[in-house]
């Protein structure tokens, strides 16, 4: 048989998402924030929610967002995607508000905002890229950042007198009653990549039943920041950010009562 | 007569967003302009219209929900006290870029820092000048009265829409405190979703269906494309000078001598204005009501036909630079004013008259 004969419409398995857009995007290769784009636009697709979904993304690397997933955007200053996502939920609690954000934009200079958002219960979906690193800025020090790791602003490796500890917040955040869904997964291998899209599914889901404030932590890789290839990274990622950041649901109110978290 | 009541200024903030149909509000307690929130949360407006009231945990988010919320197309503001304004710099110069209409109450109390919290009108440098980042104006309004108060609500989104632009009444904690009359107008309905289609469908951010995706950002990489969205909002506050200047005059047609004043201050100037008349002086005050556009081109004409100017601010001396603009040169220009809390009394302000300009 040729190849033209199999590459027919009935024999079609995967294609890209229409949500996405044909934009080549700008992370370098390696970096994980092409994967959750599309993952995200599958959901939004899937869900048949674009006309209802507004996002809000952040300043970092996936600041250009809108470039890529073809919705409605809005664009944060850094940190106060939660906020933002709060005041169109607020007026707007008909439509599917989510947050794209990264480890800095999140957990340093947006903790306050992230924190109260999810206390609150903001009935908001929030996609967290912990890269361990501030990518856009050429790769210094984030909250996230590994107890040794080099980085710009650590060159001798995170001091923890200097610089404090790794911020787990998402463990925080998994105790806050507003929130209903809490885990953390990765992208790395195609198993993976499936996993995370069942979580970013739900999330969404959770949005369209109102359940509160839903949380994806994504652990990620920055190849160029961490300087190293793509290849390495996913394995440093696994052999030292998964022991740290330990994946899987931290929280899920279909399983467990909401009122255990209160 | 309509509704008549006796109300303080903050009060009727919070009243006249109700009844304009303003969509929502969020804001974080200070004084003196923390009864904005309380009565709202007293009102309950989200049972009788609808509008949304929210208590933000800072100034930094309750701005960036008024950001969001204004990505939408809908009716939001904000109030808040001079260090709260600080906080919120950054959120209105996102605004002011990404051409967002919304409207931000300012009650000011003295400072630098954490300052008093009785009244000051130190932040009309803040206000009219800059504040945040970046090449931006923002529509001041400066009510003088508690029926301003109401008033500007309403004016204040009318510009903010008309001009894609934030807009901002800089009042104080004179007019937020006290007690007036005022006539409250007639409930007006929350803009419906086809009205808002109708009004700002081409750019809120409601949903993609049937066009292009919209993106609400004042970001933009390209410097020429930065210039060329620069040039448009210059365009913009050109167009805002040509039409919105908005200022009141009180017994300027013989003057020699003119105050120039807004908000509290100006109030006392009618009475220092009164004083001076009744002495035989020929005194008249002239009350800029837009802070931005600045009524530059009547103080410009004064200029031709009187003998100089006061003005009389609660603050060290920061409007006397914009009538000293607009006079250049032609006659002095003299600033008095108390600050940091204090308020003048009209005596003061006659005897800086006479000390400053008339020279006895
Ligand atoms: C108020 C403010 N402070 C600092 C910056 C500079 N800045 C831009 S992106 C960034 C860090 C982003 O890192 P992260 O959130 O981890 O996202 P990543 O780039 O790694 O995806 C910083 C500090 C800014 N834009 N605004």
């Amino acid at each position: 048989m040729d190849v033209k004969d199999i590459i027919k419409p009935e024999n079609l398995v995967y294609q890209k998402s229409h949500v996405l857009t044909d934009n080549v995007m700008h992370y370098c290769p390696g970096c994980s924030h092409g994967v959750i784009h599309k993952l995200v636009a599958e959901v939004i697709e899937e869900l048949n929610i674009q006309d209802k979904t507004i996002g809000v993304s952040p300043v970092g690397c996936s600041v250009l967002a809108y470039n890529y997933i073809d919705i409605d955007w809005i664009e944060a200053a850094h940190g106060r995607a939660p906020a933002i996502a709060t005041g169109v939920v607020r007026v707007n609690p008909d439509k599917y508000v989510f947050t794209y954000q990264g480890d800095g934009d999140l957990a340093s200079i947006g903790a306050g905002e992230i924190l109260h958002a999810c206390n609150r219960g903001e009935n908001i979906v929030v996609i967290f890229v912990n890269n361990a690193i501030y990518g856009m800025t050429g790769g210094q020090m984030a909250p996230t950042t590994l107890v040794g790791q080099k980085t710009a602003t650590t060159p001798y490796g995170r001091d923890v007198n200097l610089n404090g500890y790794p911020m787990k917040i998402t463990e925080l955040i998994a105790q806050l009653p507003g929130t209903s869904y809490v885990t953390r997964q990765s992208v790395q291998t195609p198993a993976a990549v499936r996993k995370c899209k069942k979580a970013i599914l739900k999330a969404f889901e959770n949005v369209g039943n109102k359940k509160g404030t839903s949380f994806v932590e994504v652990v990620s890789t920055c190849n160029s920041g961490w300087k190293v290839d793509a290849v390495e990274a996913n394995c440093w990622m696994e052999k030292n950010m998964f022991p740290y950041y330990p994946l899987g649901d931290m929280k899920d109110s279909e399983k467990e009562s909401p009122e255990s978290f209160k | 007569m309509g509704d008549v009541r006796l109300m303080k200024g903050n009060e009727v903030i919070a009243e006249a967003a109700i009844r304009c149909g303003c969509d929502g509000y969020f804001g974080y307690p200070i004084t003196p302009q923390s009864e904005v929130l309380e009565t709202l949360a007293i009102r309950r407006p989200w049972e009788e219209t609808g509008m949304v009231v929210l208590q933000a945990e800072s100034e930094t988010a309750s701005i960036n929900m008024l950001y969001g919320a204004a990505s939408t197309g809908k009716k939001v503001m904000t109030s808040s006290s001079s260090p709260g304004i600080s906080l919120m710099a950054e959120g209105i110069s996102y605004l002011a870029g990404a051409e967002l209409p919304c409207l931000i109450v300012n009650v000011q109390r003295g400072g630098p820092g954490l300052g008093t919290i009785q009244p000051s009108q130190a932040d009309y440098f803040q206000t009219c000048k800059g504040g945040g980042h970046g090449d931006y104006k923002l529509i001041v309004l400066a009510p003088a009265s508690v029926q301003e108060m109401y008033d500007f609500v309403e004016l204040g989104f009318e510009l903010a829409f008309k001009y894609k632009n934030p807009a901002i009444i800089l009042s104080d904690g004179v007019i937020g405190q006290m007690m007036e009359k005022v006539e409250l107008g007639e409930y007006k309905p929350r803009w419906t979703a086809e009205q808002i289609q109708e009004i700002s469908g081409s750019w809120a951010c409601l949903g993609k269906a049937g066009r292009e995706r919209h993106i609400s950002t004042s970001l933009e990489l390209d410097p020429y494309g930065m210039e060329k969205n620069n040039l448009r909002f210059q365009a913009k506050y050109r167009e805002m000078e040509a039409k919105e200047v908005r200022y009141e005059m009180f017994d300027c047609e013989d003057a020699e001598y003119i105050l120039v004043a807004f908000g509290s201050s100006a109030r006392i100037c009618q009475k220092t204005v009164e004083i001076a008349r009744s002495k035989g002086l020929k005194v008249g005050l002239l009350r800029p009501i837009t802070l931005f556009p600045f009524p530059t081109p009547i103080i410009r004409e004064l200029a031709g036909t009187v003998k100089g100017f006061l003005s009389v601010e609660m603050n060290a001396g920061q409007m006397v630079e914009d009538v000293r603009l607009a006079v250049n040169g032609k006659v002095p220009v003299e600033h008095f004013g108390r600050y940091g809390g204090v308020i003048h009394t009209p005596e003061e302000v006659f005897d800086a008259l006479k000390q400053k300009l008339i020279g006895e």
